[in-house]
């Protein structure tokens, strides 16, 4: 459409521009149907269901939730937030991971450098630590909103069971992570903890002995460490997961008001 | 048949009195039975096998669907009546017309303007209609598509065949709750090879179809999950933010060996349980807490707790137990991350300072 010059106007160059590129066929094979961002979408419930269903991330989800779930007391979404911020530490951690070595010569460097010579080291170090302590928070709160609201009861019994490994991984995580800095804090919280995990009485000093890769924390501890908290964890902790998001799925979805 | 909650049916008498332009108040009235009802069509006293149906005209994607997936093969031969032609966009248009004053007001069985258009847009000649739903080799002129709308169809029970003039089936129709009888001897001056609607027969809703669960109040995930849960995502993390932005992460002295500082503490979700260990032997608070109870006894609860309630009011014992387990930790770790001084001792925060050295660290605004 014209404007008053005679010239085309920028908000329908804008328009056309951007018919242009959704309509495309590249655009086109991106979308699959339904989606939002697809020429021409209409709010229809048809296309409501297709948003779910033909999303890769979004069809975790349910194409319908009863309506008690959405309200923003019920739950205050700490599952979902939980998973979130183990999302945001993955994001942020990976980031560290450019810049630091698990040696006990460098360790220490490593940090101090990240957080005056690396662009944003410091935020994503910040994040990654918050992160941490509050989804060890949130796991907590989670549980403890299941279980007020007796939603670990059947059919639900094994998602708890799910759940509380969870948290124990959460747990592992949070401290395994812990050490890695190599100073006097890491270095003493951990010695601290892990002792008291040599009190458990038969396996108690095998599993330190594990943990710390010798008697008490050394350089390889570090080492072992590392390798838990980067790798081995999370990916116990992401099978896991699809089982605990599989599970509410098929224990018919969020459980009832009370 | 289960009752179906009053909110249920104000949304959906919500959504009718929107589309027909009428107050919400009579058509939920309608829905309820209260007023002049409207009459679905397995509410007719008893249903004569002659007496023919139609249905609203109405935008169904689903049905295109099913049409599509008909299409192309000899229409399958129905055991019930249920079946359908979807109707080209030629035919479509004069049934649209009627739709709503026959909807609304009680579409008598002879109400006039009906039939005159039903007739103009389905011409019979009675004789096609026999073959009609078995005649498999002969349907290439008129794509014959079996549809069974799920709960619709089963309550209608319409027969309905129509012609398809532009012959792709790609025809909006969907059955509804609507009653126009019309003659059962085609009129006179159809053409050829037009065929009319039939009621083989009319089927309760309830002897074939069982309603086992219960109604529930459902949404769509899209838009109004997803914008709670975005909203919640938002709002995590910007509290990260700002939470990363105003706290610095400690970063002590590098490691050694040798200064062991005073206090030593553990993670702060450990400090309830190293609080405990100054307590007790650590055979009991380093082993039966955090193992039996923290552990095991977590994943036990779903076995033990046999109470099937889950209402507060109904498991009173359970709650106030998990409530006595989150006091005390809570209690606990608090304790240990303030009160908590030199060599491990008690000491008053407010006189000896807080030995806590993970929220040491804030950010200096200068």
């Amino acid at each position: 459409m014209a404007n008053g010059n005679g010239k085309t106007g920028l908000r329908d160059r804008i328009k056309e521009t951007n018919d242009k590129l959704w309509g495309s066929q590249f655009a086109e094979s991106i979308l699959r149907p339904g989606s939002p961002f697809k020429k021409g979408y209409s709010d229809s419930p048809r296309n409501r269901s297709y948003v779910v269903m033909n999303n890769v991330l979004y069809h975790l989800h349910p194409v319908k939730v009863k309506r008690h779930g959405v309200k923003l007391s019920y739950t205050l979404c700490l599952g979902g937030l939980s998973f979130f911020l183990f999302i945001l530490l993955t994001i942020t951690g990976i980031f560290l991971m450019f810049y630091y070595t698990p040696s006990a010569e460098t360790a220490y460097a490593d940090i101090e450098a990240l957080s005056t010579n690396v662009a944003f080291g410091s935020l994503v170090r910040n994040m990654h630590r918050w992160g941490a302590h509050l989804m060890v928070l949130s796991v907590f709160l989670h549980m403890s909103r299941v279980f007020y609201h007796g939603a670990y009861k059947p059919p639900r019994e094994f998602n708890w069971v799910v759940g509380v490994i969870l948290l124990f991984l959460t747990l592992l995580l949070s401290f395994s992570g812990y050490l890695l800095p190599w100073d006097q804090l890491a270095l003493w919280a951990v010695t601290v903890g892990t002792n008291m995990a040599g009190f458990v009485p038969v396996v108690g000093n095998q599993v330190k002995f594990a943990l710390l890769a010798g008697v008490e924390v050394s350089a390889s501890t570090l080492l072992r460490f590392y390798v838990l908290h980067v790798l081995a964890l999370p990916f116990i902790l992401v099978i896991f997961l699809a089982v605990h998001f599989w599970r509410v799925r098929k224990d018919g979805g969020i459980s009832g008001p009370l | 048949m289960t009752e179906i909650p009053e909110s249920l049916l104000r949304r959906s008498a919500e959504a009718k009195a929107k589309a027909l332009g009428l107050p919400v108040e009579q058509v939920l009235a309608e829905m309820k039975g209260e007023a002049p009802p409207i009459p679905p069509p397995s509410d007719e006293p008893e249903p004569e096998p002659v007496e023919a149906m139609e249905e609203a005209a109405e935008t169904s994607e689903e049905i295109e669907e099913a049409v599509e997936s008909v299409e192309g093969e000899p229409a399958p031969v129905e055991e019930v009546a249920a079946e359908e032609v979807p109707a080209g966009p030629a035919a479509e248009a004069p049934e649209i017309e009627p739709a709503p004053e026959a909807d609304v007001p009680v579409a008598p069985p002879t109400e006039a303007p009906v039939i005159e258009s039903s007739q103009e847009a389905l011409d019979p000649p009675a004789s096609a209609e026999p073959t009609a739903p078995d005649g498999g080799g002969s349907a290439d002129t008129e794509p014959a598509a079996a549809e069974a709308e799920p709960a619709a169809a089963a309550v209608a029970t319409a027969v309905e065949e129509k012609p398809a003039p532009e012959g792709n089936g790609a025809g909006n129709g969907k059955v509804a709750a609507m009653v126009s009888p019309r003659p059962t001897v085609p009129p006179k001056g159809t053409p050829e090879g037009v065929r009319t609607q039939r009621l083989l027969t009319v089927v309760k809703a309830r002897a074939i179809q069982t309603v086992k669960a219960e109604p529930t109040d459902k949404v769509n995930t899209w838009p109004h999950l997803m914008l709670m849960e975005f909203g919640a995502l938002l709002a995590i993390t910007g509290l990260l933010v700002i939470m990363s932005v105003v706290i610095h992460s400690p970063l002590l002295d590098p490691a050694n060996f040798n200064a062991t500082p005073n206090p030593s503490k553990a993670p702060w979700y450990f400090l309830g349980l190293q609080e405990l260990l100054s307590y007790f032997d650590p055979q009991i608070a380093g082993v039966t807490v955090p193992t039996i109870t923290g552990i095991i006894g977590f994943m036990m609860v779903p076995y033990v707790d046999k109470n099937p309630s889950t209402r507060p009011s109904d498991r009173k014992f359970a709650i106030a137990l998990y409530s006595v387990f989150l006091a005390g930790a809570a209690t606990l770790t608090i304790f240990g991350v303030l009160f908590r001084g030199l060599g491990f001792n008690f000491s008053y925060p407010w006189k000896d300072g807080v030995y806590f050295d993970d929220l040491k660290d804030w950010v200096h605004f200068e």
